[in-house]
């Protein structure tokens, strides 16, 4: 079973503050690390691989740095890191970067699954990996809880719902995107942090994916950010005191014409 | 083009001011010489500097294209339906669908596929729905990503309208990610804000990012449709105007269309004496000062005085006390119900991300100093098992139940 894990590298944004003079975001001190629902999907590909056998090869698009993230996934206990890199690529929008990511896929060819988390922090979209899918033109199952079984030719999964989850079975190869109830990811091992160290991360430019640079970039995306403002800080209310029978009143009192 | 004549700095134009410096949401404009410098390898063109430069000293330089747009007209919004009921985000969406049609001088529609779903037209027009276009077979009983991602291509492709808006549901983030790749064009997520541009006449997108933190508005210059998901109770819902008339557009196709890759096998829910996070108007949650699992009984009391929905902090999912499906926070649900009461709940970063849009905040806490404080309309600094109790019986009696 080959798998292929797509993750990307965030700012922790739980570090992320906004410097009240300016209305600006500070990003001193902001460390840089894999998006959290990412974990989960490395997490699961070496489950299966552990259950299965064959390779997971985990791969990420964005500046060299990124290396960063590859690196952690490899002491996880993914075999292969491959960082798609380019300054073509900056402007992206997730139309142009689910299409990089799939040229990326073509190339290293064989693969029986696509993992990705369900989103990534920063962005919140969720899109990338339905972009993925769509343009390999691979069935998708989106907000995966659970893997039930898995076999050669097809796997059936828990995709979680509003209210409460479906039972989906589809064939493979295909593409799932996971959210967190799927598994608890393991921390790296010493000798998988040593293995990291030595991996060498493959590089894949545009011209190596042999990209239509219509589709990339700021040009290749339909989408453009035009404003990016802070919102108004949520400003804290009113403590309240007194008997407990008095707040009771109070706050009914204040809540009843929302009921 | 090279990526560096993409973004320039106008050197005799920048007076060194360092405004963008602080703008830049990735860290990539640095000063040397009093001049603001690129660091190419993390600019993402994201363009906040261009906005921000009041001197003018910052150009990004896209490619012009020429488009057609004359044929793209309307408002579509796309109604999702489950075991036959429609969704109560999509009366959301027509409501605000009405008046971004007002302001183009164009004609709000309605999307329904399904199963014995004709009837339900009648409540689209009732909300305000000019056309409904209604595919009606066996194969659309259930959402399924490839016959609904195919059908609603085809009828996009056919009716070309000028904007397609869905909710940011598990349906609608699944399903219009892909409608966007396959007809080419720009797709915004998790909308909380939508206007048009009284000019250009173009959807205006405003949408939260970096964990709320900043947000951004977005457009699709030269793509049809502009699409965007919208995220659930932040639009208000078309009213009912009973007897209300439209134009019903029947669609059929072909089995090549409505066939599927992936099966539905089974839809299991797990039944709640409560109603579901998503789409409760009132949410009471616990968290790690709840102590134990049995204690959720006071807090499932109080939701189910007010008719709401029981949501956690991740400390009490981790803790096994609660099912994941209630978690709030950066990796569990997004929620902005009317009213959001925590009840031991310190409100940690990742909670607040979860919740901060709530119109009220109710916080019950015993620490004084507790962060969610910060963000309460009303604090209650007390012992929850006293607090959330007293509230039950008083909301009770007020509710008459």
């Amino acid at each position: 079973m080959n798998i292929i894990v797509c993750i990307k590298q965030v700012p922790n944004t739980t570090q992320v503050r906004i410097n009240p003079e300016t209305n600006t975001l500070i990003r001193e001190g902001v460390e840089s690390v894999i998006n959290p629902f990412d974990m989960y999907a490395i997490e699961e590909g070496i489950r299966l691989k552990e259950k299965l056998g064959g390779k997971v090869t985990v791969m990420s698009m964005g500046p060299p740095q990124a290396e960063e993230a590859l690196r952690e996934a490899i002491s996880m206990g993914c075999d292969e890191g491959i960082l798609v890199t380019d300054r073509a690529f900056a402007g992206s929008d997730t139309w142009a970067t689910s299409y990089v990511l799939s040229q990326a896929v073509k190339k290293i060819g064989d693969f029986n699954i696509i993992l990705c988390g369900k989103q990534a922090s920063d962005g919140d979209t969720a899109q990338v990996g339905p972009g993925i899918s769509t343009h390999l033109n691979i069935p998708q199952v989106t907000y995966v809880k659970k893997i039930e079984s898995i076999e050669d030719e097809k796997i059936r999964v828990e995709r979680m719902t509003e209210e409460g989850f479906e039972i989906i079975e589809a064939p493979v190869p295909c593409l799932l995107t996971v959210v967190k109830e799927i598994n608890e990811p393991r921390l790296p091992s010493l000798k998988g942090k040593m293995r990291a160290k030595k991996s060498e991360i493959r590089k894949m430019t545009a011209e190596d994916l042999g990209c239509d640079f219509d589709k990339i970039g700021l040009d290749g995306s339909p989408t453009r950010v035009v404003k990016i403002f802070t919102p108004r800080p949520r400003k804290g209310g009113e403590i309240l005191k007194g008997e407990l029978s008095e707040i009771v009143e109070k706050i009914t009192g204040e809540l009843k014409s929302e009921l | 083009m090279s990526f560096e004549k993409k973004i320039k700095i106008l050197k005799e134009v920048c007076v060194g001011c360092g405004f963008c410096v602080k703008v830049c949401p990735f860290a990539a404009i640095g000063m040397k010489s009093k001049k603001a410098v690129i660091d190419y390898d993390r600019c993402n063109l994201c363009g906040a500097c261009v906005e921000a430069c009041k001197f003018n000293a910052i150009e990004i330089k896209t490619l012009e294209r020429k488009y057609d747009h004359a044929s793209y007209k309307g408002v579509w919004v796309f109604c999702e339906q489950k075991k036959g009921e429609i969704q109560s985000v999509a009366y959301e969406l027509l409501g605000e669908g009405r008046k971004l049609a007002s302001k183009l001088n164009s004609k709000l529609c309605a999307v329904l596929l399904g199963e014995g779903v004709k009837e339900k037209a009648g409540d689209l027009f009732a909300r305000g729905a000019d056309i409904v276009y209604l595919v009606d077979s066996p194969h659309l009983k259930y959402y399924q990503d490839d016959p609904y991602s195919k059908v609603l291509t085809e009828l996009i492709n056919e009716f070309k309208p000028e904007v397609l808006l869905s909710g940011a549901t598990t349906i609608g983030r699944s399903l219009i990610a892909r409608v966007a790749i396959r007809i080419n064009t720009g797709l915004t997520a998790d909308c909380t804000g939508l206007d048009i541009d009284p000019e250009k006449k173009l959807l205006l997108q405003t949408r939260p990012a970096f964990g709320g933190n900043i947000m951004a508005t977005i457009i699709t210059p030269n793509h049809r449709p502009q699409m965007a998901t919208v995220r659930h109770k932040v639009m208000k819902e078309a009213a009912v105007e009973k007897g209300r008339a439209g134009t019903l557009i029947e669609k059929e196709y072909k089995d090549e269309i409505l066939s599927t890759r992936t099966n539905l096998i089974d839809v299991v829910e797990e039944m709640e004496e409560t109603i579901n996070l998503s789409e409760a108007d009132i949410i009471v949650s616990g968290g790690r000062g709840i102590g134990g699992p049995e204690n959720f009984k006071l807090i499932r009391e109080l939701a189910l005085a007010l008719g709401g929905a029981v949501g956690s902090s991740r400390a009490a999912v981790d803790a096994n006390w609660i099912p994941y499906s209630h978690q709030v926070g950066q990796t569990g649900k997004t929620v902005c119900p009317k009213i959001y009461i925590a009840c031991g709940i310190s409100g940690q970063i990742q909670h607040l991300i979860g919740m901060q849009s709530s119109k009220i905040i109710v916080a019950i806490n015993k620490d004084p100093d507790a962060p969610i404080f910060k963000v309460a309309t009303y604090g209650i600094v007390g012992d929850l098992f006293q607090v959330v109790p007293a509230l039950t019986k008083k909301f009770k009696q007020i509710l008459g139940k």
